[in-house]
């Protein structure tokens, strides 16, 4: 059986399964809706820091325009939930392109350039002047598409395309391209690779999920400011999810959001007043003794973990 | 070379700076299809910019490059693999988490256009690759990293093909051997430009020298002649690679 075929079969269907069937077997739909949100933020990041070497700390700004993105097009043009969800897509690709010039910088510089330009946006559409567009701070409530179990399955079929996105990228020549520019640019050119274009490739691939996964939260909430879905907080906890798990392989950005995420709501729930304590020592046992996440205990022994 | 053959690479008066440095100045030589040209010099003579500028990492200055005719300065590296260039690095740069197989199946899959594209076991095979292929680069030794390099080169079928360095580290034995690989490969009709601190390894595989001093010529011809030389002499004196 061909890899993909296995990656598909063992890791992807299982994965959309378990979450097509537990909204009938668990009562808070906005948790499980969370994590398929943080599963698909976590492969994008997976993509463009795992296969390129790009850390996105400003990420979020995908998600927020794409949230923002949405809501322009059914507050403006009534338009049905899916198209509004496919212009979130765009409005993500496009917030990608403009942002290219970015991926001449590399390592912090990028990282803090990224950061500053998701602020960017941010500001530009809580900006009050623009009210008649975005409504400006005072954020939007729409009417007419809420529909959480829509926009739940919605967000099933992107996780699907996601991770079907890095099935892809962990068994084709492309993957291994993107990999190889990650690991020596000038080598990569030297095997023949367009290393600008390729580059260019993983960094609208991860802008276009999280556009589409801001989209479909803007769905599902309906109601929310410019600052709920411009959080740092998404930024930041998709890529420690990713990390603590693994990145470059399909299932470690998986597995961490599943424990993390998990641990997270767990803690969270259970013992509020020990939860930045727990949750940040865990993090920092991570940094310290996993830094390539948890798949490497497994891979540190010569299994391969797809 | 015989007046009737092309080159297949000509160096123009190359001139390539690094802000008010000049790291060649006015450059000019010839590469025969064919031939094993050795590309000597102290260090800092510009050997290793000559190389990067004609691999189209660097873009000239001024001067032209030639390749098969045709002017290639300021072209895109993966532009120029594609068309029949490749090199090693004087400090080898393979993708260090990428296994030793996957290292070459990128430059099969990119590097590669027209014709059957050669095979990847064979060239592991042939350049002793083949016990290590499924390692990740990082765990070679810095010979066998050399070789990988060469192997992603050779991968992409280049006509015009650059080492820089890569017999420097090598055992006496490892010297004798990959001296016998690189006439093979010129015998079957591949044009190589070898950079080498090792005045024995130049003589014995080269046909001709271009000795460079501060990014010039200062001398063309058989290495035996070369060191015969008082300008050639007088670069090299008291240096650490005195022939
Ligand atoms: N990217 C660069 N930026 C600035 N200066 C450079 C750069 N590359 C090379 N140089 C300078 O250009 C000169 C020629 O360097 P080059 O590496 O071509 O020498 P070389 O002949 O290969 O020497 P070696 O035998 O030590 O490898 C040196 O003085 C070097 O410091
Ligand atoms: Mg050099």
């Amino acid at each position: 059986m061909p890899n993909a075929v296995k990656h598909v079969l063992f890791i992807l269907v299982p994965l959309i399964a378990v979450f097509a069937v537990l909204p009938g077997l668990y009562q808070n739909h906005l948790l499980l809706f969370n994590f398929v949100t943080f599963l698909i933020l976590a492969q994008g990041v997976n993509i463009i820091y795992g296969f390129t070497g790009y850390l996105p700390f400003g990420y979020v700004g995908f998600f927020g325009a794409g949230a923002y993105g949405f809501a322009v097009l059914v507050m403006h043009y009534q338009s049905p939930a899916l198209v509004a969800v496919l212009a979130a897509g765009l409005v993500g690709v496009l917030l990608g392109l403009l942002l290219t010039p970015l991926l001449r910088l590399s390592g912090a510089y990028f990282a803090i350039a990224n950061l500053a330009a998701s602020l960017a946006v941010l500001h530009l559409v809580a900006n009050p002047a623009l009210e008649g567009i975005t409504k400006g701070p005072y954020g939007v409530s729409l009417t007419g598409t809420f529909n959480p179990s829509h926009a739940y399955y919605a967000a099933l079929v992107v996780l699907t395309l996601t991770v079907s996105g890095v099935v892809f990228l962990k068994n084709s020549s492309f993957g291994l391209a993107l990999q190889a520019v990650r690991e020596d640019a000038v080598s990569a050119s030297m095997a023949g690779v367009n290393v600008v274009r390729m580059r260019i490739a993983a960094w609208l691939a991860s802008a276009l999920v999280a556009g589409l996964a801001g989209g479909i939260y803007a769905w599902y909430v309906s109601v929310f400011y410019p600052d709920n879905v411009f959080s740092g907080e998404f930024s930041i906890f998709a890529i420690v999810f990713a990390l603590f798990g693994g990145v470059a392989t399909i299932s470690g950005p998986i597995i961490g959001v599943l424990i993390l995420y998990g641990v997270y709501n767990l803690i969270g729930f259970t013992t509020p007043q020990y939860f930045q304590l727990i949750y940040g020592l865990l993090i920092m046992g991570l940094v310290l003794f996993l830094p390539a996440g948890l798949v490497s205990l497994a891979t540190r022994r010569g299994w391969h973990v797809p | 070379m015989s007046p009737d053959t092309k080159p297949i690479l000509n160096v123009h008066k190359l001139v390539k700076r690094f802000g008010g440095f000049v790291a060649l100045d006015g450059l000019s030589f010839h590469a025969a299809p064919g031939e094993v040209l050795g590309l000597v010099g102290p260090n800092g003579s510009g050997k290793t910019t000559a190389i990067n500028v004609i691999s189209g990492l660097y873009a000239p200055d001024g001067g032209e490059v030639a390749f098969e005719g045709e002017s290639i300065g300021g072209i895109a590296s993966h532009r120029l693999v594609r068309r029949g260039i490749n090199r090693t690095f004087q400090v080898p740069k393979p993708f260090m988490s990428l296994t030793v197989r996957e290292n070459v199946r990128v430059a099969l899959a990119y590097g590669h256009i027209g014709g059957t594209p050669p095979s990847l076991d064979a060239l592991l095979d042939e350049y002793r690759l083949a016990a290590v292929a499924d390692r990740p680069a990082a765990d070679l030794n810095s010979a066998q990293q050399k070789m990988l390099d060469l192997v992603r080169a050779l991968a992409t079928r280049p006509r015009l093909l650059l080492l820089d360095e890569l017999a420097a580290g090598l055992n006496p034995a490892e010297l004798d051997w990959i001296a016998e690989r690189i006439k093979q490969l010129a015998a079957g009709g591949m044009s190589i430009i070898v950079v080498e601190h090792l005045m024995g390894f130049i003589e014995h595989i080269t046909d001709r020298v271009i000795v460079l001093n501060a990014g010039r010529e200062i001398f063309e011809g058989k290495l035996a002649a070369a060191v015969k030389e008082p300008q050639v002499i007088e670069v090299f004196l008291g240096g650490e690679h005195a022939a």
